[in-house]
C-alpha cells in the first residue's frame, strides 16, 4: 500500500531555536528541515532568524547568511544564484521551488518554512538523493539519434521546427516537478515522471532525430508513461514556468496517433 | 539483501511493457460515451419515476431502450474495471496482493455486468 504517514525514524520533532541576531531591528523567521545520518536520531526543524536588513531579497540569500552566521552546519546545495542550474530546488513555504529565485516576501507566510524535495531520501538536511532521477534520465537516451550518415556540417532544422523545441529545451532538471508529482511518489521506481517525460518529448519532437519510434517503444508501457493522471502539481510547480503535463498529453497523442 | 545493481540497471527493470495505450484509450472512449449513456440512464430514472412494475417492464420490452440499457451496462462496467484497475496499479506495491487484486477487479466487473444483462435482457424478452 502507499504510505500516507511517514516511517517512525522519519517523523519530524521539535529541533533547536537559535538566537536572533544582536540588535537587528528587522527579522523574518525561518524553519528548516534537519537531520544528519551521523548522529542516528529523527529529523527535527530548527528555527532560524534571519536580519532581513543585513541580507539579499531571496530564500538563498538568507540560506546562506543562517550558514555564514548563525549556523554552518545548516547543509544545502547552490551554485549559479540565477535560477539556471538547478542546484537549490527545495520545498520553500509548501512549493517545490529553486531557493535563489524565489523572494523571501513572496511566501505566502510570515513565518518560512523549508524542507528538502518531498519524497525522496535525504543525504542531509536539504540536499536529497537524485541518483535514481539521473538515471530516469539517462534512461531516455537524451541526445540526437540518427541512422542516415553525418553531414559535413550540421544536421538541418527549419525555423519552424526549431521553435518547436522552445518551453522544452529550458528545462533545467531541478526535479521541482517530479518530486512534486503523487504519482511519482507512490510509483518513482517505475514512473519515470514529468521531468524526464518533458525530456522525453523534447527527443521525440526534435526534427532531426530519426528514432521516433524506437523512443515511443521505449515509453509504451503503463508504469513509464501512464501512471500520469493530469494531476498538474508539475506545471504549478516549475520554477522555469514550463509545462511538463503538455509534454506528456503530447506524448499521449503520439502513442494513441501511432496507432489510429 | 543489499541491492547491487546500477540505478540505471534499477530504472531499466523489465523494459518496457510496449502496452498501456489500448487501457488509455479505452479509458477515454468509454468516458465519452458515458456522457451520452449516463445522461440517457438518467432521463430514463426521471422518466419512470413513480411507475408501477407493468410499465416498467414495458418500457424495456422497447428494443431501443433496452440496447441502450445494455450500453450503459456494459459500457459502464468496463469504465470501472479500467478505472478500479488504475487504482489498484498506483496504490498496491506487493505484487502478489495486486495480481489477487486486478484478478478480482476483473471477476468483479465482468459477474456485475453478466448479470445486470442477463436481468434486462430477461425482462425486455418478457421473462
Amino acid at each position: 500500500m502507499a504510505e500516507f504517514k511517514l516511517p517512525k525514524n522519519s517523523r519530524m520533532g521539535e529541533g533547536k531555536v537559535w538566537p536572533k541576531p544582536e540588535g537587528a531591528t528587522n527579522t523574518r523567521e525561518y524553519r528548516i528541515y534537519r537531520w544528519t545520518p551521523d548522529d542516528g536520531r529523527n529529523p527535527r526543524i530548527d528555527t532560524y532568524y534571519v536580519d532581513a536588513d543585513d541580507c539579499g531579497p531571496m530564500v538563498l540569500d538568507a540560506l546562506i547568511y543562517i550558514k555564514d552566521k548563525v549556523d554552518p552546519t545548516l547543509t544545502f546545495r547552490r551554485s549559479c544564484r540565477e535560477g539556471i542550474c538547478g542546484s537549490c530546488a527545495m520545498n520553500i513555504d509548501g512549493t517545490n521551488t529553486l531557493a535563489c529565485t524565489k523572494g523571501a516576501d513572496e511566501c505566502s507566510h510570515e513565518i518560512v518554512k523549508i524542507y528538502p524535495l518531498p519524497h525522496m531520501p535525504v543525504v542531509k538536511d536539504l540536499v536529497p538523493d537524485l541518483t535514481r532521477f539521473y538515471a530516469q534520465h539517462r534512461s531516455i537516451e537524451p541526445w540526437l539519434k540518427t541512422t542516415t550518415p553525418e553531414p559535413e556540417n550540421e544536421w538541418l532544422q527549419s525555423y519552424e521546427d526549431r521553435r518547436k523545441l522552445d518551453g522544452l529545451y529550458e528545462c533545467i532538471l531541478c526535479a521541482c516537478c517530479s518530486t512534486s508529482c503523487p504519482s511519482y511518489w507512490w510509483n518513482g521506481d517505475r514512473y519515470l515522471g514529468p521531468a524526464v517525460l518533458l525530456q522525453a518529448y523534447r527527443w521525440l519532437i526534435d526534427s532531426r532525430d530519426e528514432a521516433t519510434g524506437e523512443r515511443l517503444d521505449n515509453l509504451e508501457d503503463p508504469f513509464r508513461l501512464y501512471r500520469c493522471h493530469t494531476i498538474m502539481n508539475c506545471s504549478q510547480a516549475c520554477p522555469k514556468g514550463l509545462n511538463p503535463a503538455k509534454a506528456i498529453a503530447e506524448i499521449k497523442k503520439m502513442m494513441v496517433e501511432r496507432r489510429v | 539483501m543489499t541491492d547491487m545493481r546500477t540505478p540505471l540497471g534499477k530504472v531499466r527493470g523489465l523494459g518496457s511493457a510496449k502496452d498501456g495505450t489500448s487501457h488509455f484509450w479505452r479509458q477515454r472512449l468509454t468516458a465519452v460515451a458515458n456522457v451520452f449513456l449516463i445522461s440517457f440512464f438518467v432521463v430514463l430514472v426521471i422518466a419512470l419515476q413513480g411507475a408501477d412494475y407493468a410499465s416498467f417492464t414495458e418500457a424495456l420490452k422497447n428494443p431501443i431502450i433496452s440496447t441502450l440499457l445494455l450500453l450503459v451496462i456494459l459500457v459502464g462496467c468496463l469504465h470501472m474495471k479500467l478505472g478500479m484497475q488504475v487504482i489498484i496499479e498506483d496504490y498496491f506495491h506487493s505484487e502478489g496482493r495486486k495480481l489477487l487484486l486486478l484478478i478480482g477487479n476483473t471477476f468483479f466487473a465482468s459477474f456485475i455486468a453478466l448479470a445486470s444483462v442477463v436481468a434486462v435482457l430477461k425482462i425486455s424478452f418478457g421473462g
